[in-house]
């Protein structure tokens, strides 16, 4: 909690679908700058918070970015404010080539001079993405979907970026490219919320975690201190 | 051999129709999975305010060359028919975005009869007489014939489905269309406003209907309140043959389509000349030997292939010839 100014502030966020409670009254913030991480089980309702974040689904309580209220935002105004979200499974347009994956990331922005050096940044950091620039992104293997879904991201140029689940269904060499692309994007300044079952990778770049439990937040702590925690190591880092 | 190339020719124009309003049905289909079931009555409605337009220019002994009178009524029509593409967008199905799908679809058919009625009231329930006014030479190709109308349709046809092409593959917001059908959450998250890229669609579905509904009145001399229903089920056809939901797939259809029921008139009266058969013939000697023909159906079952067409497709190829999913969402 040592952020002076959190960019994102989260307070008593309720989620339900239909009328089963997923998340209940959570709180948590994010300093600008920083690298924090949600960490918890399948179903442990991470995903529904990140969905909420980017106002894919209702939620009451408050929700704070930038100072600004969340709440009553159409979705699509979020990314242009700097706030962009890579979703689980990456959702990547699969019949859309990587290059106009890519533009789709800078579609709220008009700087075309920008958008083009941004493009040449994002192809420097993920060089597969540049060989495979005119494939259709559907015949791309899943560590590059992630790559792309990623690089779609930074196309935004986000302060604040949402990874879901980065590491889901990957090979681990890849997990570990991807990891690495992550904490570049951190170094360059980005502040990231991570979400991840992975529990010792997302602590291992992270500065901070919250740790999620049936749709509220059990514990936080700062990161060394989550992984020598004899809780967490049991439950999710599987010692 | 000149049947042959005659039904071709003839076959290619109906079918560049067809292809024009096929596209109103994939384009919407492909971003919100509805088939509009009243945009065959926007081809109508197309056809109907070109005829008044059309009609009051030329019948004051006006100075205005044939051509430019045409060109009036197509102008009228298309800013007519986006309208009515927007309205029915935003007044009848977007308040069904998340209602069950059947909803918005039977919601699509009561537009259709209210826009048949409408037209019904504001024109006439009789065929009304779409005027002939630019000369239509003909010309002859291998002992067919072609008319200008013809080969205007057929240019003009191409010429909007390759700018439709360009637009979707090239420009910023046809790349956000295409995402948008792909996954309008993740679309959304991109920064696209999923609703202005729905309207866009039906207004540009609209447009390309108003055009097919002035070729509709000029290659056919005549509009009816009711001509869009039986256009638009072809019409529909022809997207689901291509596969629904894809572009190509909608401009080939609706070639195919119009090939298939063109050839189909022309050879189902020799096909089904029972005096050809050969154990019939000889049961039929007696008409037979009257005039030489005895014909089970003839060209005015053209209608039949449109159909057979559709229900081959659904049989043995759902997803169509181009198409590659079709019940993704479903």
């Amino acid at each position: 909690m040592n952020a002076a100014s959190p960019i994102l502030e989260v307070r008593d966020l309720h989620v339900a679908y239909g009328g089963i409670a997923a998340v209940k009254g959570i709180s948590f913030e994010v300093g600008t700058g920083e690298t924090v991480c949600l960490i918890g089980a399948n179903g442990a309702g991470k995903t529904t918070t990140l969905k909420a974040l980017s106002r894919l689904l209702p939620a009451r309580g408050t929700m704070h970015y930038d100072g600004h209220s969340l709440l009553h935002r159409p979705p699509h105004e979020l990314i242009g404010a700097g706030m962009t979200l890579v979703p689980e499974g990456r959702g990547v347009f699969a019949r859309l080539t990587v290059a106009e994956n890519l533009d789709m990331g800078a579609y709220c922005r008009n700087d075309k001079a920008e958008i083009a050096a941004d493009r040449d940044r994002v192809f420097a950091l993920l060089p597969r993405l540049k060989e495979r620039a005119r494939q259709v992104a559907g015949t791309l293997s899943g560590g590059e979907q992630q790559m792309l879904a990623i690089g779609r991201a930074l196309m935004s140029r986000p302060r604040l970026l949402l990874l879901d689940e980065p590491s889901m269904g990957l090979a681990p060499m890849m997990v570990q490219k991807v990891f690495e692309v992550i904490q570049s994007v951190a170094e360059q300044g980005v502040t990231i919320l991570l979400v991840e079952q992975n529990a010792r990778l997302a602590l291992s770049i992270a500065a901070r975690g919250y740790v999620m439990e049936s749709g509220g937040i059990t514990l936080t702590d700062d990161a060394p201190a989550l992984l020598a925690n004899p809780k967490v190591r049991e439950a999710y880092l599987g010692e | 051999m000149d049947i042959f190339i005659q039904q071709v020719i003839n076959g290619l124009t109906t079918g560049s129709v067809y292809a024009l309003v096929a596209l109103g049905y994939t384009m919407v289909y492909g971003v919100i999975q509805l088939i509009n079931f009243a945009h065959g009555e926007v081809v109508m409605i197309g056809a109907m305010v070109a005829f008044s337009v059309i009609t009051a220019l030329a019948g004051t002994a006006s100075p205005l060359p044939p051509a430019v009178i045409l060109l009036a009524g197509v102008a009228a029509a298309i800013p007519a028919c986006m309208a009515i593409g927007y309205l029915l967008e935003r007044v009848a199905y977007r308040p069904l975005r998340h209602a069950p799908r059947l909803a918005p679809l039977i919601t699509a058919i009561g537009m259709s009869i209210i826009l048949q009625h409408l037209a019904l009231l504001v024109w006439s329930r009789n065929p009304l007489a779409f005027p002939q006014i630019v000369d239509n030479p003909v010309f002859s190709i291998g002992g067919a014939a072609i008319t200008g109308v013809q080969i205007a349709i057929i240019l003009l046809s191409v010429v909007l489905m390759a700018l439709l092409t360009w637009f979707v593959y090239r420009t910023r917001f046809g790349i956000a269309i295409r995402a948008t059908a792909e996954n309008v959450h993740v679309a959304s998250l991109m920064g696209v406003d999923a609703n202005r890229v729905i309207a866009a669609t039906f207004i540009i579905a609209a447009a390309l209907a108003a055009v097919a509904g002035v070729m509709v009145g000029t290659y056919y001399g005549i509009t009816h309140y009711t001509m869009g229903f039986m256009l638009g089920l072809k019409a529909f056809s022809a997207a689901v043959l291509g596969g629904i939901g894809n572009l190509a797939g909608a401009m080939l259809g609706g070639i195919l389509l119009g090939l298939v029921e063109a050839l189909g008139a022309g050879y189902i009266g020799e096909l089904t000349d029972m005096c050809k058969w050969p154990l019939m013939k000889e049961v039929v000697a007696e008409r037979c030997a009257a005039d030489g023909h005895l014909v089970l159906m003839g060209s005015n079952y053209q209608d039949v292939f449109a159909f057979l067409v559709l229900i081959a497709v659904l049989v043995f190829r759902p997803s169509g010839l181009l198409g590659e999913r079709v019940s993704e969402r479903a």
